[in-house]
């Protein structure tokens, strides 16, 4: 527990510091945006009417889906401009959250400022006009201070939403408190999830009552108070960044999807490159093909991926070579289509497989995945959430004609869960997953060999392709690590008890791996 | 001098006027009264002179030139305004409200806090309130302040639009003499609606009577009280008679 903590303790300033930054410049921005809508709306109807609505709109698209949705819009910008004026707009990270929550924040602010504006003292109104305003000079002198107090209500309801919806941005590759709830839901590690649960409402806290202190100001009409909140505010969002900007970011960013034995492989990496003498900053929680693309826009510079993945939905191939031929053809192939390094394989193989309770399973007599098929009509299948949209579940099912009674996703923690808990009878498992040995699981065999070899292959961005730097520290690592160590070094985060964290089984992991 | 010549004003299109054909012309330095029922128009015809209300027929004069020819905004710094709702700005001080059109205008500081103290003072007010928001005043200092903010960049003309409806019966009373006697100091060209005959009587030079949209009756106080043709008009203008007659009677009683 202490441990945990201090493990959650130690990453806070980097994860504080991208929260706060990312929030404060969406807000920010948002406030930009919002005013002179507001302006332009403020006596015309016509404006008002479609503003409010689209505001609306956009507040009722999910977070999550929001922020997964501006990724493939600036991917396709990035390509453009990469196009037109040679230069890639970064697509993951900063830029795709800052718009999502952008768009997010727009509606309170908007919302609350028109009803402040229309709901103004008509007498008021004439006597600016009556003593000799012009419109400009209304707005200015009157409209705006007079309704300060209720449009700094709504920058305060969309500091909280936005600083509480920032924690979404981690999918998308932007470090925020969000990498404790994701990392912990994945690792099962609750005192992660709460940690980031409770920084993310503390901070929501904290602005909202620097924020009260500035609507306070502009109610009471006093000033200071107003300064003295702004410059909390300010000092805040300075203390803040100043670790990030002390830490000198940049270098080597290496990349991990959202699995416990991403997170130990980006950390092993990540150690092997700083012993170099490098700085090196992780983005890890990546969606899966979000990864890919990444590396293949160099916004990444290392991850690892599984060449089964990479054959099946990367390059859409359906054949079944043999494990050489299949790493030959995807080192070709990846480098020649987006100039990916494949730089070789880990030695162990991560593959998706069938996996039961070892009483039901001898119960019903299933050993292998086509005698699975005679009892499926009767059985539950979960699967993690990518599983069912993966072409080697679509080819599992037409070539062993399976027919479940129901299909069930979970995020992987919660579906070893489910088995467990007889919520479902069958998952599709990762092969070198601790809790198959942990769980007392059977994998089902794969007579027709419909599973692709799913070996842990190490990629490299076209720009680090050649890169000596990289190579010298990685190459070490090519076939180093045999499937018995990677299955403990993943059952050591994912146990419920003595849990290590990815950083302290990467440690392991380096020793056991006799790496230097 | 202000003058009208025909104008008129509708609020739904035509079907129904709010003013209609107004011609009327007020000399400079006259202490005008409107007078009639509510929607009767008074209120209209007072707005059209600063272009809070623009007319669809007619065209208004302010010593011989249109309105039209001025920017609304800069017409109206030149012409004082008092508010039936009186209408200071709650987020200002008594002295940033009566500073208001000075600073539009643009005079320097040191002359809008001179002007500002001048007009306080001329308003019977204590210096101590002008750093006061509204909202710490009660009904008849906001009005003085409201009168204060009209007279404050110096205008020729003062329009008030029923400017002690609210007021208690004697801060009224206090605030008509107190207007008047203003009138009479700055020569000022006014133009005060009010639907209280009383106060039209004892307060203005001359009244104009209006009765939907048209002007009904114009002549000095003293002429309308000794009658006049259309019986409506004979009403109204009896009621401070028969007021006066029976404060007369009641004294008289007691000090038989």
């Amino acid at each position: 527990m202490n441990s945990r903590l201090h493990s959650a303790l130690r990453v806070l300033p980097q994860y504080l510091g991208d929260h706060v930054l990312l929030s404060a410049a969406a807000l920010a921005l948002g406030v930009a945006v919002s005013l002179p809508l507001l302006i332009a709306a403020r006596r015309s109807a016509h404006v008002r009417w479609p503003v409010l609505a689209a505001a609306s709109l956009i507040q009722t698209v999910p977070g999550i889906a929001l922020l997964a949705l501006f990724y493939p819009l600036l991917l396709g910008l990035s390509a453009l401009t990469h196009r037109l004026v040679g230069w890639r707009l970064p697509a993951l990270g900063f830029l795709p959250s800052l718009l999502a929550l952008t768009l997010y924040s727009i509606l309170p602010i908007l919302r609350n400022g028109i009803t402040a504006i229309l709901n103004l003292d008509p007498a008021i109104l004439q006597a600016a006009r009556g003593v000799g305003m012009t419109s400009h000079q209304r707005l200015l002198r009157v409209e705006l201070p007079l309704a300060a107090p209720m449009l700094m209500a709504g920058v305060r309801t969309s500091a909280v939403w936005v600083i509480g919806t920032a924690t979404l941005a981690t999918p998308v590759g932007q470090t925020s408190l969000g990498n404790y709830i994701f990392t912990g839901l994945q690792m099962e590690d609750w005192v992660w999830v709460l940690f980031g649960c409770g920084a993310a409402v503390a901070l929501a806290l904290a602005t909202d009552q620097l924020l009260s202190l500035i609507e306070l100001g502009l109610a009471r009409r006093r000033p200071a108070l107003v300064w003295l909140g702004l410059a909390a505010l300010l000092a805040g969002v300075g203390a803040a960044a100043a670790p990030l900007h002390a830490a000198q970011r940049g270098g080597y960013v290496v990349g991990a999807k959202n699995f416990s034995e991403q997170y130990i492989l980006a950390s092993l990496i990540a150690r092997r490159i700083r012993a170099t003498g490098h700085p090196v900053t992780e983005r890890t929680g990546l969606g899966s093909s979000l990864a890919f693309q990444a590396l293949a826009g160099n916004e990444l510079d290392v991850y690892v991926d599984y060449s089964g993945t990479l054959w099946n939905d990367v390059l859409h191939r359906t054949s079944r070579p043999s494990r050489q031929r299949m790493l030959r053809e995807l080192r070709a192939s990846l480098r020649r289509r987006y100039g990916v390094e494949l730089l070789g394989a880990l030695g162990y193989e991560n593959a998706y497989v069938l996996a039961m309770r070892r009483g039901e399973a001898d119960a019903l007599g299933i050993h292998t995945i086509a005698q699975l098929a005679r009892a499926a009509p009767r059985l539950a299948l979960g699967g993690d959430l990518e599983f069912f949209a993966r072409p080697v579940w679509k080819a599992l099912e037409r070539r062993y004609g399976l027919h479940f009674r129901v299909l069930r996703q979970y995020e992987p923690t919660f579906m070893y869960h489910a088995l467990m808990s007889r919520e479902v009878d069958v998952i599709a498992a990762f092969s070198s997953d601790g809790r198959i040995a942990a769980d007392h699981l059977v994998v089902l065999q794969d007579p027709l060999h419909v599973i692709p070899p799913y070996d842990a292959v190490l990629l490299l961005s076209p720009h680090r392709a050649h890169d000596p730097v990289l190579r010298r520290a990685l190459e070490p690592l090519i076939g180093a690590i045999p499937i018995a160590l990677m299955r403990r070094a993943n059952d050591m985060v994912d146990r419920p008890r003595h849990k290590r964290s990815p950083r302290q089984a990467a440690e392991w992991l380096a020793h056991a791996a006799h790496l230097r | 001098m202000i003058a009208l010549q025909g104008v008129s004003k509708s609020f739904d299109g035509g079907a129904t006027y709010a003013v209609r054909e107004i011609t009327l012309e007020v000399p400079s330095e006259t202490f005008l009264a409107v007078v009639g029922d509510s929607g009767s128009g008074k209120t209209t015809l007072l707005k059209t002179i600063n272009r809070l209300i623009e007319p669809e027929g007619g065209e208004v004069f302010i010593d011989g030139e249109p309105v039209h020819a001025t920017p609304a905004h800069s017409l109206r710094r030149r012409i004082g305004y008092v508010f039936q709702g009186i209408g200071l700005f709650p987020h200002m001080s008594v002295a940033e409200n009566v500073g208001i059109t000075p600073r539009l205008i643009g005079w320097p500081e040191q002359a809008i806090r001179l002007r500002v103290e001048e007009l306080i003072d001329l308003v019977s007010l204590p210096r101590a309130y002008l750093t006061r928001r509204p909202a710490e005043l009660s009904g008849g200092q906001r009005q003085r302040v409201g009168i204060a903010r009209a007279l404050a960049a110096r205008p020729s003309i003062l329009l008030m639009d029923e400017p002690f409806g609210a007021l208690d019966p004697v801060t009224r009373e206090a605030l008509g003499s107190e207007c008047r006697r203003l009138h009479e100091s700055m020569r000022l060209t006014t133009v005060m609606v009010t639907h209280d005959i009383l106060e039209a009587v004892l307060l203005a030079d001359r009244i104009v009577v209006m009765r939907h949209g048209r002007i009904v009756a114009d002549g000095e106080p003293h002429a309308l009280l000794c009658g006049h043709d259309d019986p409506a008009v004979r009403t109204l203008m009896d009621m401070p008679r028969r007021q006066a007659a029976r404060v007369r009677a009641l004294l008289e009683e007691r000090g038989a």
